[in-house]
This record gives C-alpha cells, sequence and structure tokens, in this order.
C-alpha cells in the first residue's frame, strides 16, 4: 500500500468553505493526534519513567539480549528467502504468458488475508507434538515448533507476498524490451538480469525488502503460536515485550517496545524515501 | 500477443525455473500449511465439529470479532474519509508528517499497538483516567477491541480512498463548478459517487484485517471468556490445552471468512471499475 502525491491544495473561497475546511482539518487532525501520535507518546514517556538509567539498563538483560538476537536470525532468513521468491515469482509473472497466472497472484497473496493466528496454527497441526508430523519428528529428535525452524516458517508465511506484489506490478509495467533487445545480442541470461533487471526494479525491490523486514522483526500472532514462550530461547522482540508487560515489568516491557517503535519510523522514513525515489516512474 | 503464444516464442530465458521455483515454494510455505488445516479439520466427525463451532463461548466471539470488526472499519470509513479528504485538499502544518504517519499501523509491531493503547486508555492512562471521570471504560472492555481495530483498519481506508479523491478533484469537479454547482452539491453529486467504490473496498479491507486481528487486540481487551474474547485468542487458547480439533475447526471457520472476505473485497473493485467506467484503463 504506497502513499499518493498529494496533489497542490487549491485555495478555499467564502466564509463557509474557511469554517468547514477548519472543522474538518480539526477532526483530522485530532482523530491521528489520539490513535498514532498518543501511543508512541505513551510508549517513550512509560519507558522512560523511571529515568533514563533504568530505561539503558534494561537492554543489558540476557534474555532481552537473546530476543533482540532472534529477531534479527529470523528476519535474516525469511527476508532473503522471500525476497528471491518474490524475484522469481514476479519474473515469471510479469515476462511470460501463461494459463492460470490470476490464479497464482491471487494465491500469493492469500497470507494476506488469513489471521496471524491461522499462520501459526497450520504449522503446529503439521509439526506439533500432536500435529500428523509430530510422532515421526519426536523420534528423529527434530524440533520444528517451539524452535526456531517454526519461528522462521510462520514468518515466511506472513511476510510471503510483501516483496513479490511490490514487483509484480512494476516489472509488468515496465515491460521486456530491454532484456529481449540483450538476449537478441547475446548477452548471458543472468548478465540479462543484473545489468538490466536490477537497476530497473532496484527501488520497488528496496521498497519491498523493506516492509518485508518490518513485518518479520515485528510478527506477533504468527510466531505466538509456534514460540513456546521459552525465556530466553525461542522469545523474539515481540513476545519479549509480552512477557515483561504480563509481569508487570513496565519499564523494561516499553523499553523494548520503543526499539520496535523506533524500527518503525525508520521504515517509514526510508519508505518515504524511497517513494520520493520511485517518483513519477510508478503509477 | 495473443495469450499463450508469448511463453512459446518468448526468447527470455528462465520461464520454467522461475516459475517452478514460485510454485514450489508457494505451495510449501502457503498451500499445504492450509491444506493440512482444511484435512485436519475434515477428519473431525460432524456432530463433534458444529458442537466445536456452535459452542456458546465460540459463538460469543464470532459477535464479539465480528461487530468490534464492523464498528471500527465503519468508524474508519466516516473519519478516514475525513483524514484522506483533509490531507488531499487542504494545506495545513504536519500535513506532509501526518501523511507519513497513516503508514504507522502496519510498520508498528501489533504487540507494541496493544500496549501502547493499553497504556493510553488504561484507568491510569492518561486518557483512561479522563474518560474515567466521564464514567467511560475503554480498556479491558469490548470498546478497547473497537479502538485496537480502528488503528488497524485506518491505514487501509486512507490510502484506498486518497488516490480516488486526487482522481475526482482532477477531472469531474472542476466541471461542475465552471458550470455553477455549488460545494455540497459538487460533494454529493459528484465526489462522493466518485469515491465511494473506494472507500467501500477500504472498509471491506479494514473489517477483513479486524476479523483476523490478534496481537494489538489481546493487550487491551482484558480477555474474559464470553465478554471480551476474540475469535483468535479462542484458538490459541484451544493450542495451549493441546486441543487440536477445536483450535482446527475454529481456525477452519475462520479460513473460510477470509476466502469470503477476499472474494467480497474483489467484487467490490470489480463494482468499483464498472461503476466508474475503467474497465480496462488498470
Amino acid at each position: 500500500m504506497t502513499a499518493v502525491t498529494l496533489p497542490a491544495p487549491r485555495r478555499a473561497e467564502g466564509i463557509g468553505a474557511r469554517v468547514v475546511r477548519a472543522l474538518l482539518i480539526g477532526i483530522a487532525v485530532s482523530f491521528l493526534a489520539l490513535l498514532l501520535l498518543a501511543p508512541l507518546g505513551a510508549i517513550l514517556a512509560q519507558a522512560l519513567e523511571r529515568g533514563v538509567q533504568v530505561y539503558l539498563d534494561s537492554f543489558a538483560d540476557s534474555d532481552t539480549r537473546a530476543a533482540i538476537r532472534l529477531t534479527l536470525l529470523t528476519a535474516a532468513i525469511a527476508v532473503p528467502v522471500n525476497t528471491i521468491f518474490g524475484v522469481c515469482a514476479a519474473w515469471a509473472i510479469a515476462r511470460f504468458e501463461f494459463r492460470g497466472k490470476s490464479l497464482l497472484i491471487t494465491l500469493i497473496d492469500l497470507p494476506f488475508a488469513v489471521s496471524p493466528v491461522i499462520a501459526g496454527l497450520v504449522f503446529v497441526l503439521l509439526f506439533g507434538s500432536h500435529g500428523w508430523f509430530g510422532a515421526w519428528l519426536l523420534e528423529r529428535d527434530i524440533s520444528i515448533i517451539f524452535a526456531l525452524p517454526g519461528i522462521v516458517l510462520a514468518t515466511t508465511f506472513v511476510t510471503f507476498p510483501y516483496v513479490a506484489r511490490e514487483l509484480i506490478p512494476l516489472m509488468q509495467q515496465q515491460g521486456s524490451e530491454e532484456e529481449v533487445a540483450a538476449i537478441t545480442l547475446g548477452a548471458r541470461p543472468w548478465t540479462v538480469f543484473a545489468r538490466i533487471t536490477l537497476p530497473k526494479i532496484r527501488w520497488g525491490l528496496l521498497y519491498g525488502v523493506i516492509l518485508c523486514n518490518a513485518r518479520a522483526m515485528g510478527e506477533f500472532g504468527a510466531v505466538s503460536v509456534v514460540s513456546g514462550h521459552i525465556r530466553g530461547l525461542t522469545t523474539t522482540m515481540p513476545l519479549h515485550v509480552e512477557i515483561l508487560y504480563n509481569e508487570y515489568n513496565f519499564v523494561a516491557a516499553f523499553a523494548v517496545a520503543s526499539l520496535l517503535a523506533l524500527l518503525a519510523m525508520l521504515t517509514l522514513v526510508a519508505k518515504s524515501l524511497v517513494e520520493w525515489r520511485m517518483g513519477s516512474g510508478r503509477t | 500477443m495473443a495469450a499463450g503464444s508469448q511463453r512459446r516464442f518468448s526468447v527470455l530465458p528462465g520461464f520454467g525455473l522461475t516459475l517452478g521455483f514460485t510454485t514450489f515454494f508457494l505451495s510449501a510455505i502457503v498451500l499445504l500449511p492450509l491444506a493440512a488445516l482444511v484435512l485436519r479439520t475434515a477428519e473431525i466427525s460432524i456432530d463433534d465439529f458444529l458442537a466445536i463451532v456452535l459452542d456458546e463461548r465460540a459463538i460469543a466471539t464470532y459477535r464479539l470479532s465480528f461487530g468490534a470488526a464492523a464498528l471500527a472499519a465503519l468508524i474508519n470509513a466516516i473519519f478516514g474519509f475525513i483524514v484522506a479528504w483533509s490531507l488531499v485538499r487542504y494545506d495545513f502544518p504536519a500535513r506532509r508528517l501526518l501523511d507519513g504517519m497513516i503508514d504507522l499501523p502496519f510498520a508498528l509491531p501489533t504487540a507494541v499497538s496493544g500496549i501502547a493503547l493499553a497504556a493510553v486508555f488504561s484507568p491510569t492512562g492518561w486518557l483512561g483516567e479522563r474518560l474515567a471521570t466521564l464514567g467511560m471504560q475503554v480498556a479491558y472492555t469490548w470498546l478497547g477491541v473497537v479502538v485496537a481495530l480502528v488503528l488497524i483498519g485506518l491505514p487501509f481506508v486512507v490510502r484506498s480512498v486518497q488516490p480516488a479523491l486526487v482522481e475526482a478533484q482532477r477531472d469531474l469537479e472542476e466541471a461542475a463548478e465552471t458550470l455553477g454547482a455549488g460545494g455540497w452539491y459538487v460533494f454529493r453529486r459528484i465526489i462522493f459517487p466518485t469515491v465511494a467504490p473506494a472507500l467501500v473496498t477500504g472498509f471491506t479491507m479494514a473489517l477483513a484485517r479486524g476479523i483476523g486481528e490478534y496481537g494489538s487486540v489481546v493487550f487491551i481487551s482484558g480477555n474474559l471468556p464470553m465478554q471480551t474474547e476474540i475469535t483468535p485468542l479462542l484458538i490459541v487458547i484451544k493450542l495451549e490445552q493441546f486441543d487440536y480439533d477445536a483450535a482446527a475447526a475454529l481456525g477452519f471457520i475462520m479460513l473460510v471468512i477470509s476466502f469470503v472476505m477476499l472474494l467480497a473485497i474483489n467484487l467490490v473493485q470489480a463494482w468499483g471499475r464498472r461503476r466508474l467506467g475503467l474497465e480496462g484503463r488498470r
């Protein structure tokens, strides 16, 4: 979902129009302040309630550090995998005609329509101790659920469409004349991709990766179902926030939350910069 | 070029490889796991299935999940429209900043939104305290669920309506004003009908997202059975009790609702294109 380029507003005329204008802006700004700014302020206020030192100390906790590491590791696996998938899917869909294409596009978007809890549930039903492969996995001493593989699978599921759905329309719109010309002139396929396609799609690709990464690091519902909440072992940052919060350790909970909020703000800034770079190249 | 011919005659490489990998990965990560949910549900006898999904506690969760999501989507349709309108039409301080902030609910992890809203609206929070003096409690009641879902659904409505408003402004409206029509008339007869399909699309997307939302809700809802328990939470509770049958059956119901919502979104978009005569333009 991308922002539109805001057009230059027109001058309002007449006293009635000016009253309506002030009223609507007032409602809009109050609504956004209440819904978006107040929660952000609350995170900061709660995290710093007992001073900066206590805030900083909460990051020294070994379980908190383990949660940060696990979140980074999960994103480091799920994001590249989904990026490779997204590029492959966009190449196949945007460069070739085949039967069932629109069905394929719908299916790729499916994880967006499914509740995060369902995304976790399906993997528990497959690999959990009472799941289909549960006994088989137990015999071989392989853990998927309540371990890293389950967390990575659930994260990959919920972040699945991000890169693909950004690249497919972009590549469809760009067309393939340059690639066709290069191939006809004898360039090798990999060279064509690296030298022609990749530069053409880089901003769209970056855009998809940024959104994919934000979701991968911030996913709660799906990961919560498969993680088992083992402190210091299978808790990602959002799950660690939950544990600390439920222990009434509010400063630490909001301290970790403030890191995630910072990540969200950086994501928004990066997203705006990329949107600005893509400029008129997008429709 | 006719459909089907390009593949055979395309000089571009990699069709088999990329489509093969796409299909394989899609099946492995998304389709087979979802199929497992359907098959697991099919193993439950019909009587057991009905007993699970028509259980009193389960029905209370549907009512809350669906009702709160619908109310939140409606609130977003009204206020999201005003927000989109103000951002597109008027210039005011912090306009660009607020426009960029619209996507915050997408970027902010849902658990963080959840505890932040709980902090704002809890009886000791700065807004909850003021509401409490008015005798109103939001956090840990069904109202809390609605507030969380309003936050989550906002970007869907605003980002859906904004481009339609830009479009409406460009084309029709100036023509109408040139012909001497007044402000309210122009809005009611020209702008609103043009934007309506986008507004309905945004409403439906916010509704779909709200029904499945989990992270932002569980911290502010109180999670009392029969009162403030949403369906995704009931699934999690069943899983924690290792009641896989109940979790699968309830998950199946939610999956069916997701498909219905997906179908509804596609129908609304097709209706919008037909209505605006944009068939073939996008």
